[in-house]
């Protein structure tokens, strides 16, 4: 079944059954290799992207769902290629990566968050990245980088679009 | 530092194509050739078997060491850089390629012999036997802390010193001087009163040609330059945008994607396979059957079951597949086996104690307890643990015309290679092994099953094969941290003082010395007994460190709590003949605040344990919110010696706990039927962002042997933590994971 799929600002035409996850169209047809496979039932996050700006687990997310939505992978994450976005930026500064595995999906679920909520509370970034585990043990510094990138964000963001039905960002 | 006592063979030779060479042959004979072909890039030079230098100045580390995650490339490079000189914003890290060459003979010593600061009279003896040893046992291991402690030390450092002083040699031929007259200085060679100013690149050819010295001086600690300064890992960028290649990134022409499943009972043959439905699933291509196998390597021996595989056009049709399939086991004998009969073979193995073997004995123990004026016992457990790397086990492999390619990520190159070899009936030579970063390896990464497997399903299929494993798989086909118990008994005198310490423990694999105590007790005796199960056996993020250091640093607490005394000054007391442990130990006092009193509710829990090179003391600090464990905050001093890139050890203590925690708090494999219980992160839990609680770690550079930093963090974080627990509720809990037996709260602390 061939279709076409918005992904990081290109129209890309796919041919899947239509069962298939985001994210193995993602890895094996369009081969964005940056979102990760860690669990496949949503539990550990390292597939997350955007899906209309929105978190999302791209593990369980069947293609069929995804016709006309804005898919944003790690690698669409920076607006251009020379300027990391700001959260790239912070992840480097605070050093954040061990094995780096599981980072694409921690840095979309961060982007998700602040797309949202460009100031959120601790117990906001702590709600966000629930869903996100990291076998290195870097919570400290994620968390360390998504307060330095918040804080050089621009302020009063207008609101991202509402949740779209049926979804959550913590859906992991 | 210990002086360099290394008797490599060191030669020069000029190779085909006008490449030029100068290396550390890394066992007798002039192996350059076969070297420089694999690891010269275009305008590169490969000046030292561990050095290149392009026309741009460009210096290129090639360190013997696989990265996942620990950091350790970036850590060698700057060991190799300071010592050169280099300019440390142009300097590159590779990694060495899976061929004998590096195979590097220092791991070897330093993994048979432990304590690297040989005496130099036997020194020559040993290191012409390792540098046989460590050809046949496929040493290029990454693992036991071991990076920065033997490669650094003995590699990389007199790598770049010696061809810092063949640039100077080659440098002062050219320009006529004395070489002690030219310094360098960011890979720029300088002769001051000439007012000559060279980049190294334009005598690396020169350089080349001369006769390196055996014995290149190293730098003092007051020289160096790059080592124990903060600098950013070189890894990291890739890490923030996707570009990082995993083995689960690579994509070849015309490949095709499997997953696979084993007997859930280990050891589980195939009986008979329908496999009707997973063939009718869109996109299946096969169903293999796969036969067991197994590799008698010094690190990484294991044996496993038979599986059976479904190859597909993509990883999704592959699963499909496999759930489709009906496949009928044969399970050894084994499908009744649980983990409360493997408990209760502890306890009885243990109560028999027949053929119990020794690790420690010393002093009169029927006396001390005799005259005893206390007596106190307690029994440990611990269960089995998987490892759960985040990148679930992949390799890719190519069969064909007699020659497989293979991209993995794994911890010993050499082992794979090895193996995969065998399983094919082919000589090493016809398979090239390509390491990748890895998600993880914490020991998984150190047994060659999986990608065993996908050498024989490209075979196979004769295509290109990336071969995928399920969590599921991950989970419930690991090679586990043994299930454990250790029986603990402790005679005392009147004012406290331990008299006597008795402990015997079932499963002993390595370090050996993980169950000992540095404490001063007169009369100890600390043996074990062997109890095996079906449950294979595999490497665990500081192996048997972690499980003796939550036995031993949690008993000693009890002992401190029996005598009535303050558990950090008892510990304190009892190491007044280890200045180290002292020092690391009163750090982490005042740093946790230890003496200013907690309130009502609140709890502090210290542990110690030398493991890998390094001491590490914890304290762990709780609160009890609606009779739920908070863990506020963690405290950590590590001496590691001395610590080569200290952010990079900061990041690995932090890690090593959030390890070690996870597995205190939730870690449980069980095994029900025969089979393990749980299957995914839903039921295998790692601990997350809200739960883990703030971390501080400090450094002491002690100025001693370099000791590890991957593993050494871990094992003080259970005990500390179950410590705590005691010292805020008064209950001991003497088995793990904890959550069993006391809840924790998620610990959103807004």
């Amino acid at each position: 079944m061939a279709k076409t799929l918005l992904v990081n600002g290109v129209e890309k035409t796919i041919d899947v059954d239509p069962s298939t996850p985001l994210l193995w169209v993602l890895r094996e047809q369009l081969d964005l290799t940056g979102t990760k496979f860690g669990c496949g039932i949503a539990q550990c996050g390292a597939c997350t992207v955007m899906v209309d700006g929105v978190a999302v687990r791209s593990c369980i997310m069947p293609v069929a769902n995804l016709a006309g939505r804005e898919i944003t992978t790690i690698e669409g994450l920076a607006t251009d290629d020379a300027t990391p976005h700001p959260l790239q930026q912070a992840w480097i500064d605070h050093q954040v990566p061990q094995c780096g595995y599981c980072q694409s999906g921690q840095l979309m679920s961060a982007a998700a968050l602040l797309q949202r909520n460009p100031q959120p509370t601790e117990s906001e970034i702590n709600s966000a990245m629930e869903g996100n585990i990291c076998r290195c043990g870097m919570y400290g510094r994620i968390k360390s980088a998504i307060k330095t990138a918040a804080d050089g964000m621009p302020k009063n963001r207008p609101a991202a679009p509402a949740l779209p039905a049926g979804e959550d960002a913590d859906n992991g | 530092m210990g002086k360099w006592t290394r008797r490599a063979f060191l030669s020069a030779g000029v190779i085909a194509g006008g490449g030029i060479l100068v290396g550390v042959a890394l066992r007798p004979g002039n192996r350059a050739d076969d070297v420089a072909g694999l690891v010269e890039g275009d305008g590169e030079k490969l000046v030292h078997a561990y050095i290149k230098i392009d026309q741009d100045n460009v210096v290129t580390a090639i360190v013997p060491h696989s990265e996942m995650g620990q950091g350790a490339q970036t850590a060698l490079a700057q060991m190799l850089a300071d010592e050169l000189d280099a300019d440390w914003d142009l300097v590159k890290v590779e990694e060495a390629p899976a061929i004998g060459e590096y195979a590097f003979y220092s791991i070897g010593r330093g993994y048979l012999f432990k304590d690297i600061n040989l005496p130099g009279i036997v020194v020559p003896t040993i290191e012409g036997a390792m540098m046989m040893l460590s050809d046949s046992l496929d040493l290029q291991v990454t693992g036991g802390s071991m990076s920065v402690r033997v490669t650094g030390t003995y590699g990389m450092r007199v790598a770049g010193a010696a061809t810092r002083d063949m640039l100077k040699r080659a440098a002062a031929k050219e320009w006529g001087v004395p070489a002690a007259e030219i310094t360098t200085e960011k890979s720029m060679l300088i002769h001051d009163s000439s007012s000559r100013r060279e980049p190294y690149a334009a005598f690396a050819a020169a350089a080349a040609e001369m006769t390196p010295s055996y014995t290149p001086k190293l730098k003092e600690l007051s020289d160096y330059k790059i080592m124990g300064k903060p600098v950013q890992r070189l890894d990291i960028p890739s890490k923030v945008d996707g570009s990082a290649m995993f083995a689960l990134d690579i994509r070849l022409p015309g490949m095709v994607y499997a997953t696979v499943t084993r007997s859930p009972v280990f050891g589980g043959k195939v009986v008979s396979v329908d496999d009707a439905a997973a063939r009718a699933v869109n996109g299946v291509l096969d169903v293999i059957p796969l036969p067991a196998s197994s590799a008698d390597m010094m690190i990484g021996g294991f044996s496993a079951g038979e599986a059976v595989a479904v190859v597909a056009n993509g990883y999704w049709a592959a699963q499909r597949g496999l759930r489709a399939l009906d496949i009928q086991w044969d399970s050894n004998g084994n499908d009744a086996v649980s983990s409360a009969q493997i408990a209760t073979q502890h306890q009885q193995d243990i109560s028999l104690s027949a053929d119990r073997k020794n690790d420690r004995t010393q002093g009169d123990m029927q006396a001390a307890f005799d005259t005893a004026e206390k007596v106190i016992s307690a029994e440990y457990n611990v269960p089995y643990l998987a490892h759960t790397c985040m990148e679930p086990l992949n390799a890719t492999a190519h069969v064909q015309d007699g020659k497989c390619e293979v991209w993995v990520g794994c911890q010993n190159p050499l082992g794979f290679r090895r193996a995969v070899a065998e399983a094919l009936g082919y000589k090493e030579d016809q398979v090239t092994l390509n390491n990748l970063l890895m998600g993880g390896g914490f020991g998984r990464k150190s047994r060659p099953d999986w990608a065993i497997q996908a050498a024989l399903l490209s075979k196979a299929v004769g295509k290109p094969v990336q071969l995928i494993w399920s969590r599921e798989e991950d989970v419930r086909q690991d090679f586990y941290r043994p299930a454990s118990r250790s029986n603990f008994r402790a005679a005392m005198a009147a004012d406290g003082t331990l008299t006597a310490w008795e402990n015997t423990y079932v499963n002993k694999q390595e370090p050996a010395e993980a169950p000992l105590i540095p404490y001063a007790v007169d009369a100890q005796d600390i043996g074990y007994l062997q109890s095996p199960s079906h449950v294979p056996w595999g490497a665990w993020r500081s192996v048997d460190e972690s499980q003796h250091g939550f036995y031993t640093e949690s008993f000693i607490d009890e002992c401190a709590a029996a005598a009535g005394q303050d558990p950090l000054s008892y510990r304190a007391e009892l190491l007044k003949d280890h200045p180290r442990h002292l020092a690391v130990l009163d750090r982490v006092a005042r740093e946790a605040n230890w003496s200013h009193p907690l309130k009502q509710g609140q709890g502090r829990g210290v542990a110690i344990k030398e493991s890998f090179g390094s001491i590490v003391a914890q304290v762990a600090e709780i609160s009890l919110v609606n009779n739920e464990v908070v863990i506020d905050r963690m405290v950590a001093v590590i001496d590691p010696g001395f610590a080569v890139s200290p952010d990079g050890v900061v990041a690995q203590i932090e890690s090593g706990i959030i390890y070690g925690l996870t597995a205190a708090i939730y870690g449980e494999i069980t095994i029900e039927d025969g089979a393990v219980k749980q299957s995914n992160f839903h039921d295998y839990q790692a601990l997350r962002m809200t739960a883990s609680p703030l971390i501080e770690t400090h450094i002491i550079n002690s100025g001693f042997s370099p000791g590890g930093a991957g593993e050494p963090g871990t094992p003080p974080a259970a005990p500390a933590l179950a410590n705590a627990i005691f010292a805020a509720t008064g209950r001991r809990i003497r088995e793990l994971p904890l959550s069993k037996h006391i809840q924790f709260t998620e610990g959103y602390r807004a």
